[in-house]
């Protein structure tokens, strides 16, 4: 019998490709007769083409065609919305005419032979516009609910209202997140090749099933007959979420150019080309008594969005469970504007909502002159007071005690400013964080073989997280072969359908349908041999065996409430004189259920801290407000944490939980509770330090001076 | 760095574009190609020899994941025309393992799992290499200093410091054996 391998720290088994280069991302490909694309982009961000010259760019060397509005072939356009769509609004329809939506907007395609010769034609497009005013400024938009049930956008328990002007404690603040860009370092890319009326694309996606259905309806053809194919996704944190308009632009252009098209973004163009989290401003006013207990709390935000697109996010899902409170009150509201639509991005609404909500409890531990942890300990409520269920599980005190402890919180002086090192000042925070455990219907296919060799298959992604890794260690735990005798594969549309990578679902529902379909070729396998052993059984049987299963969650999201929940506590140094922070350490602990790979967990809550430490300290997509052009769209001057940024202490823990409710690994997701609540525990170890409460991230230099 | 013309202004430079034989040496091989001047070391190895570990992630030298070693020396082949790196001996994450065994900062980066997409992986693990052998690695300080130009957008920072402080002690442990 071999080990378990399930909560084993196993190395990637696509490690080995990582390191030496061959893992094959979605513009390397080697597909022959390539031709390379270049996409011409507004530089207006409302109006009219006027004109558009394309015949300086037609005669430059080994241009194969210019496809504008004016010559494109009419696309169907058929109705399509998947689960990352907005709900409101139709997606952009590239080349099919004048219209300007936004700024960076796709106007021309160029097809040539080479790389450089796709470039230069495409920089001699000669376009002028016929602009119209334009929505740019997030500040000028007066928010708007979003389409639909008003009950959706706006949920009242208790008298918030009368609660807060009664309580004896409160703070009422603003709280700002600029936009953000997902900046995954692999750019998007496509490679589009049709054979008669069936397409295969070469895709960087987190859900290659919805590319196929999107596309699908784009050209009016059938979901069957496009092939989506991408084993490797380098980066995306929700960039690939959504079916982007280059994809479109690709394959228009190999059926344009008779021969198969590569179209890869430049940096510049994933500023405009692929969505964003959007710039939010949000209103949090806490009420408290004397000893801590919140009586009221009114949370509203908005964020920009398309003038085309609704987009919405959970901005504001969390402060109705996190803590206990009788009257609270949330509105959420958008802003739509002249710009593209943005998109989801790791942990999206809880990151940017919880800064709020987070920074607000740590200004009211400070005006009740409390410990903020304790502050977060008297309003622990023992159920989830919104939906009035109870939860799964809930380990929020023990990741407090155990983030605590280790981090060594007892030696906090609560007094701003009160804690130095030489000339430094240092400042102690932290914050809470939760993200909801997400299960969706997923399906896997178990292949035994008489060698005693397996292959599992499902059609999901690996954008980082270790999704081939984990999967083979739960096919190999579930068959009860050693790992090496296993092989996963993923990102397929001919493989079995998985939901989307995102939502931190992965885990749960692949996982679940991987150990389903493998516990029935088992089953089978050893009920038709009538052996015991699987291997024995293998070979007795001589012949493969093949299951399919598919998992869906039951009624447990009516029994329960369900969310990972975790504690994050920072130490950061501020300069005096220079303004700039540091972090020194940050130990978060997480309440996540089961772990399945410590070692690749641990990576994956690292680098959720990384990217907390970019929300809080460094991003920030300039916008300029009068034309919504991105004035820094490059990773020279969008900062992101480089190795010097990173703190010498990164501590993390995974408290002990099972949670039987969930799903059948017993799972919560990682990949987006690691980014929440480090911007505002990082936040309040700055108030600390400085006595300086910034609400407008990132929390530059400038700010603090 | 040497040969560092800008591949935007050279693209600017026109349309003219008479092919230029160019003869690269990479990974102890000679390769004859006939390529577009404007050509790239990093497109070069991408598009015209599939040799596509050398990743781009910005083709600007911003983010260090093109990066190779030209006579030794870490460059962002996104920053260097391939036609001026003709007679240079170009080391690129292919040609870093020796057949199946892996240099010692390959297989330290899998034990310490100092990556999760892997896009940034063959950057960060040329510039690690480079950055032993400059002598840059001799504490986590140093080796997050000397590292600073190879993003990791998904933050595995502190498992490549681990990673390079592994192999470079497995090389100083040789050279002293
Ligand atoms: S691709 Fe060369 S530095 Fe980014
Ligand atoms: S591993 Fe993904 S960018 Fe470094």
């Amino acid at each position: 019998m071999t080990a378990a391998l399930i909560g084993k720290s196993v190395s990637r088994v696509d490690g080995r490709l990582k390191v030496t280069g061959a893992a094959t991302y979605a513009a390397e490909f080697e597909v022959p007769n390539l031709a390379h694309a270049a996409v011409v982009r507004s530089i207006v961000a409302n109006g009219r083409i006027a004109s558009i010259d394309t015949a300086e760019a037609e005669r430059a060397p080994g241009v194969i065609a210019v496809v504008t509005h004016r010559n494109a072939p009419r696309l169907a356009y058929q109705p399509h919305k998947g689960l990352p769509d907005a709900a409101v609004g139709e997606r952009l329809h590239v080349l099919q005419d004048d219209r300007v939506n936004h700024q960076g907007q796709p106007i021309a395609l160029v097809l040539a032979e080479t790389l450089e010769q796709a470039v230069y034609a495409a920089e001699v497009v000669r376009v002028t516009y016929r602009n119209e005013a334009a929505a740019t400024d997030v500040a000028g938009v007066d928010p708007v609910l979003p389409t639909g049930k008003p009950a959706e956008w706006e949920i009242r328990r208790g008298e918030p209202d009368s609660a807060f002007e009664q309580a004896e404690f409160r703070v009422d603040q603003t709280y700002v997140i600029p936009r953000e860009n997902h900046n995954p370092i692999e750019m998007f890319a496509t490679i589009a090749a049709w054979e008669g009326d069936s397409l295969t694309l070469w895709d960087k996606t987190q859900w290659v099933h919805n590319v196929a259905e999107e596309i699908a309806a784009v050209f009016g053809i059938a979901a069957e007959n496009v092939r989506v194919i991408s084993p490797f996704v380098g980066g995306a944190f929700g960039s690939g979420l959504r079916c982007w308009p280059h994809v479109t632009l690709a394959a228009l252009g190999a059926r344009v150019a008779g021969r198969p098209v590569k179209l890869v973004l430049s940096r510049r163009e994933m500023y405009y080309g692929v969505g964003y989290r959007p710039h939010t401003v949000q209103r949090v006013a806490l009420g408290a008594s004397r000893d801590g207990q919140l009586q009221a709390i009114r949370h509203e935000g908005h964020q920009e969005t398309s003038t085309y697109e609704e987009f919405t996010e959970a901005l504001l899902s969390a402060t109705r469970f996190l803590h206990a409170c009788p009257n609270v009150h949330t509105r959420h509201r958008i802003a739509p504007m002249n710009v593209h639509t943005p998109t989801y991005m790791r942990a999206p609404g809880e990151a940017s909502g919880m800064y709020a909500l987070e920074s607000a409890m740590d200004e009211l531990a400070v005006a009740l002159d409390m410990d903020p942890v304790e502050l977060r300990l008297r309003n622990e409520p023992d159920k989830d007071e919104f939906k009035d269920l109870p939860f799964s599980s809930r380990s929020t005190r023990e990741c407090y005690r155990a983030a605590a402890e280790r981090f060594g919180w007892a030696q906090r002086t609560a007094a701003p400013r009160s804690m130095r090192d030489g000339r430094s000042l240092i400042g102690w925070g932290m914050a809470s964080a939760t993200y909801p455990m997400n299960y969706a219907p997923a399906s896997a296919m178990a292949r035994l073989l008489p060698d005693g060799t397996a292959e599992v298959m499902s059609a999901a992604s690996d954008m980082g997280p270790g999704t081939w890794t984990s999967m083979t260690q739960v096919a190999a735990d579930t068959l009860g072969l050693p790992i090496e005798r296993v092989k996963f594969t993923l990102g397929d549309t001919n493989l079995p359908r998985a939901p989307i990578h995102g939502g931190s679902m992965t885990m749960a529902s692949v996982g679940s349908a991987v150990q389903a379909a493998c516990r029935k070729a088992r089953d089978e396998a050893l009920g038709g041999a009538g052996a015991n052993d699987l291997e024995e059984a293998m070979k007795l049987l001589g012949q493969a065996i093949e299951a399919t299963a598919d998992v869906a969650p039951g009624d447990e999201t009516k029994r329960f409430s369900m969310h990972a929940f975790g504690a994050v506590f920072v130490e950061v140094a501020v300069d005096p004189d220079l303004g700039e922070t540091r972090v020194r350490r940050i130990v978060g602990a997480y309440g996540a259920g089961r772990v399945v790979n410590p070692k690749i967990a641990r990576s994956q809550c690292i680098g959720g801290m990384i990217g907390g430490i970019g929300m809080a300290l460094m991003e920030h997509s300039a916008v300029d407000p009068r034309n919504g052009r991105v004035t820094n769209a490059n990773l020279a001057e969008y900062a992101v944490p480089v190795h010097a940024d990173a703190p010498p202490v990164m501590d993390v823990i995974f408290v002990d939980e099972h949670d039987p409710h969930v799903n059948p690994l017993g799972v919560k997701g990682l990949g987006e509770i690691a980014l929440v609540g480090v911007a505002p525990a990082i936040a309040n170890a700055i108030f600390h330090a400085t006595g300086k409460r910034v609400r407008e991230l990132p929390i530059t230099p400038d700010k603090l001076l | 760095m040497r040969g560092a013309i800008s591949p935007a202004v050279a693209q600017a430079a026109g349309a003219a574009t008479a092919p230029l034989d160019v003869s690269l040496r990479i990974n102890g091989t000679e390769h004859r190609l006939s390529l577009d001047p404007r050509t790239t070391l990093l497109d070069a190895l991408r598009e015209h020899l599939h040799l596509t570990g050398s990743k781009k992630g910005c083709g600007l030298g911003q983010c260090g994941a093109c990066t190779v070693l030209m006579d030794g020396m870490r460059v962002k082949a996104c920053l260097s025309l391939a036609a001026l790196a003709q007679g240079r001996e170009i080391k690129t994450i292919e040609g870093l393992a020796q057949g199946d065994e892996l240099h010692p900062l390959q297989a330290s980066f899998i034990e310490r799992d100092a990556f999760q997409c892997g896009y940034c992986t063959s950057g960060q693990i040329m510039a690690g290499v480079a950055c032993i052998s400059e002598g840059h690695a001799g504490s986590p300080q140093d080796i997050r200093e000397w590292m600073s130009g190879n993003l990791c957008r998904c933050g595995a920072y502190d498992h490549i410091v681990a990673a390079i402080q592994d192999a470079a002690a497995v090389y100083s442990s040789t050279q002293e054996g």
